[in-house]
């Protein structure tokens, strides 16, 4: 806490001193971060503060439950796997987070120091509002000097500490030529302040240091609220990131962090895992699902001598990879980067607040040199003339404009939060809320990248119980689904005997005197279809056809139901092939598809919507929807996307169901409408309080009253929305 | 009105007491977990001493 110098005990003088000892202590104990989705009572903190502390070599556990997390502190010798086993056990669901990718303290120093100068803002504006009731009713002479110079002493150094911030933003601003909020705002908290401690010296009638610490001390709850919307955010995004530990396991069975690989090192890849590098196989074969990176739902078949790349998923076989690019080189990073230089060019869209301050602070400083320049031609009395003109600067001080967009986004954060979605852009909301055009991938985002059997129906009965025998035996995705499909048909097992399963290719098993196996077409020299399908061969007979239809991701239908209501159109871009798309187009309601797009393809086809004047709202999860995401206006992906993919979107859908999405936008067009009304509450105000100071009748109580019932309208207009659902 | 200098004082020192106590408070991280704290008040496990 560099930025807090007020040392207000003497204990706290101490306190680096003990902090940085604490620290030193830390640097040889092991500290875990654990991710606990699901805890949200009293039962459940102390539950599993006592099932940690219960471990052997934990020395400490405190859970966060606004964070839904845990630290634990524990000897260097203690796994976080026996941590997570144990709290499973105990029904706690628990992940490993990786600490190096949360800057918890980091974000949480800003915070407090906000939070500090707003104390200091309130501990003073309660003050020195004291005082000026006092001189509101009566006090004359020296008794109103002499309160005047109390203000002054609380409120300058007040001033000079916590509006820090606002000078710091103006004056950047003001170094680029620009205007934004904060230079009205400074000179008018400037000003006042300035201008009392003239009026005090020459023990004049009116100063206005109450106003100049209310206005600083109501924006910077502001302030706080808007740090606090992003700091949510930001956290649960770092989770997200973090839930991925950047590990590889090499050939030997050794664990390594991601940053420690040397290319040219043999990685080992089990089935079930993402490949964690760019790569060729020089050992194994398998098959690699590549959804992510393309579309396709149709899993590729891979060998040695096959090159594969970060991010694609490892279905049947082991694999052995060398290394010939990781971390930061591989493709996958790059294709980040790209994107990340793509977003830039998003960040072209000016809030509905910039635009309200580029009306609002020429037009205010021009006001206020008029009455200056009014006053002085039909007086000639310089000082009467520079009150009146401080007089309008202060009371026109927008206060509650500075209020009106955080008090409103923090409102619908926080419900959009409870519903599952993250903002992770400041003006997403706003965004979000001019959409007419909704762009959904498939793979992985209206389906759940997991196939359901579609043709059990048509499956002869003997080859149901054989291909379920089989299929028992096998890890890979499409034997699981064939698998639970028979189960919930109540179908028995056949007796096959000596399953084994064949990487690459299938599973192969004995079933009385005949070979059966279940596998890949070619392998069984059948005819391959067009869509998601495996095969069964029993001895000699020909091969039956098991066709897979992907499994609709949960509340997929409600969205695209949801969004239609609302007046948009939806479209569909896939890279998959077209009869897989048009079927899932068919079962969801959407008219508008396109099937086999390339990742240049879906990205041209968003930039033609909105070169046409469309406002496109992108969901996608894959690396091929990246460029579209990022050109389209406003974007949202799942969690279970890649890092890359939510990196560029504005939301991230916290939860499985896709749901929220029609709530969202709901929820933004009538944020955005509160914003408005909010500036439009805030513009009256001006329209009653300017013509008063123009005519040099304000006094500092009207500005304090005008400032205030601003303020809190703005603020109950904005809690407006957190209410019904 | 002589009252008032004593008045005035006691009425700042008392103000600063409490602007000492927050920033106790959020110096001892009384704020990094609302949820949290809100709950605990209803566990039946007291710490009211340091954990050994």
């Amino acid at each position: 806490m560099s930025e807090v110098q007020i040392s207000a005990c003497p204990a706290c003088v101490a306190a680096p001193a003990a902090e940085e000892t604490a620290h030193a202590r830390d640097v040889r104990d092991a500290r875990f971060v654990l991710s606990l989705p699901a805890i949200y009572c009293a039962a459940c903190i102390s539950g599993v503060e006592r099932e940690l502390t219960k471990q052997p070599g934990v020395r400490a556990a405190r859970v966060n439950l606004t964070l839904k997390r845990a630290q634990v502190e524990a000897d260097e010798d203690v796994s976080v796997d026996a941590l997570i086993g144990a709290l499973t056990k105990a029904g706690y669901e628990a992940y490993e987070l990786d600490a190096s990718a949360i800057s918890a303290t980091e974000t949480d120093k800003k915070g407090r120091a906000i939070l500090t100068r707003i104390a200091v803002s309130g501990f003073a504006v309660m003050n020195v509002m004291l005082l000026s009731i006092a001189v509101w009713s009566g006090a004359s002479d020296v008794t109103r000097d002499m309160f005047h110079w109390v203000s002054a002493a609380i409120a300058l150094p007040a001033i000079a500490y916590a509006a820090q911030p606002f000078f710091g933003s103006a004056w950047t601003a003001l170094k680029a030529k620009r205007l934004n909020m904060d230079v009205p705002i400074s000179l008018a908290i400037l000003l006042a302040g300035g201008m009392s401690l003239f009026e005090t010296i020459e023990s004049g009638q009116h100063a206005y240091f109450d106003a100049a610490l209310s206005l600083t001390f109501f924006l910077l709850a502001g302030r706080y609220l808007d740090y606090r919307t992003r700091s949510v955010a930001r956290s649960a995004a770092e989770e997200l990131a973090a839930l991925e530990v950047p590990r590889v396991t090499l050939v030997d069975g050794t664990v390594i962090s991601i940053k420690d690989l040397a290319k040219g090192a043999l990685v080992r890849v089990v089935p079930g895992a993402r490949v964690p590098v760019d790569g060729i196989v020089v050992e194994g074969a398998s098959e690699l699902d590549r959804s992510l990176l393309t579309g396709e739902s149709l899993p590729v078949e891979t060998g040695v001598d096959s090159i594969v790349s970060a991010g694609e998923v490892n279905l049947t076989g082991p694999l052995i990879v060398k290394v010939t690019a990781a971390g930061e080189d591989s493709s996958l990073h790059r294709m980040a980067d790209l994107v990340a230089m793509a977003e830039t060019s998003r960040n072209k869209y000016t809030s509905l607040a910039d635009r309200a301050a580029r009306i609002y602070a020429p037009t205010v400083h021009l006001l206020s040199l008029a009455a200056f320049i009014g006053w002085m031609v039909a007086t000639g009395d310089l000082r009467h003339s520079i009150n009146v003109a401080v007089a309008v600067l202060i009371i026109t001080c927008p206060c509650a404009l500075g209020l009106a967009v955080p008090a409103v986004t923090t409102a619908a954060s926080g419900r959009l939060f409870r519903a599952g979605m993250l903002i992770k852009s400041a003006t997403a909301i706003e965004r979000l809320a001019e959409v007419d055009t909704v762009v959904f991938d498939k793979t992985g985002t209206l389906t759940e990248g997991k196939p359901e059997l579609a043709n059990l129906r048509d499956i002869p009965p003997h080859a149901r119980s054989v291909a379920m025998a089989l299929a028992a035996g096998s890890a890979h995705p499409l034997s699981g689904a064939l698998f639970e499909a028979t189960k919930a048909a109540d179908i028995a097992p056949a007796p096959v005997i000596e399953i084994r399963e064949v990487p690459g290719q299938g599973v192969e098993g004995r079933l009385g005197d005949q070979t059966v196996r279940l596998g890949r077409a070619t392998w069984l020299n059948a005819m391959a279809l067009s869509q998601t399908a495996t095969y069964l061969k029993i001895g000699e007979e020909a091969p039956i056809a098991f066709t897979f239809i992907d499994h609709l991701r949960e509340g997929a239908a409600d969205a695209v139901a949801a969004l239609k209501r609302q007046g948009m159109d939806v479209v569909l871009l896939s890279g998959d092939a077209p009869a897989a798309v048009a079927d899932i187009a068919h079962r969801i309601g959407i008219e508008a598809w396109d099937a086999e797009c390339l990742p240049e393809a879906k990205a041209l086809r968003v930039a033609e919507l909105t070169r046409s004047g469309r406002k496109v709202l992108m969901v996608g999860d894959g690396l091929n929807d990246t460029a579209a995401l990022a050109a389209a206006h406003v974007s949202i992906s799942p969690a279970s996307a890649l890092e890359a993919t939510r990196v560029v979107s504005d939301m991230v859908l916290l939860g499985k169901s896709l749901a929220p999405i029609g709530e969202a936008t709901r929820v933004s067009v009538s944020a955005t409408r509160r914003i408005k009304e909010n500036f439009n509450i805030a513009t009256l105000y001006n329209l009653v309080a300017i013509p008063v100071a123009l005519a040099g009748y304000a006094t500092p109580l009207a500005a304090a009253l005008a400032m205030s019932a601003s303020s809190i309208t703005v603020s109950l207009n904005a809690l407006r929305l957190r209410g019904k659902s | 009105m002589n009252v008032l200098v004593y008045l005035i004082p006691i009425s700042i020192f008392l103000g600063g007491l409490g602007l000492a106590g927050f920033f106790w408070s959020i110096r001892s991280r009384q704020y990094d977990d609302p949820d949290g704290d809100a709950q605990r008040i209803l566990t039946g496990e007291y710490d009211d001493h340091p954990k050994p």
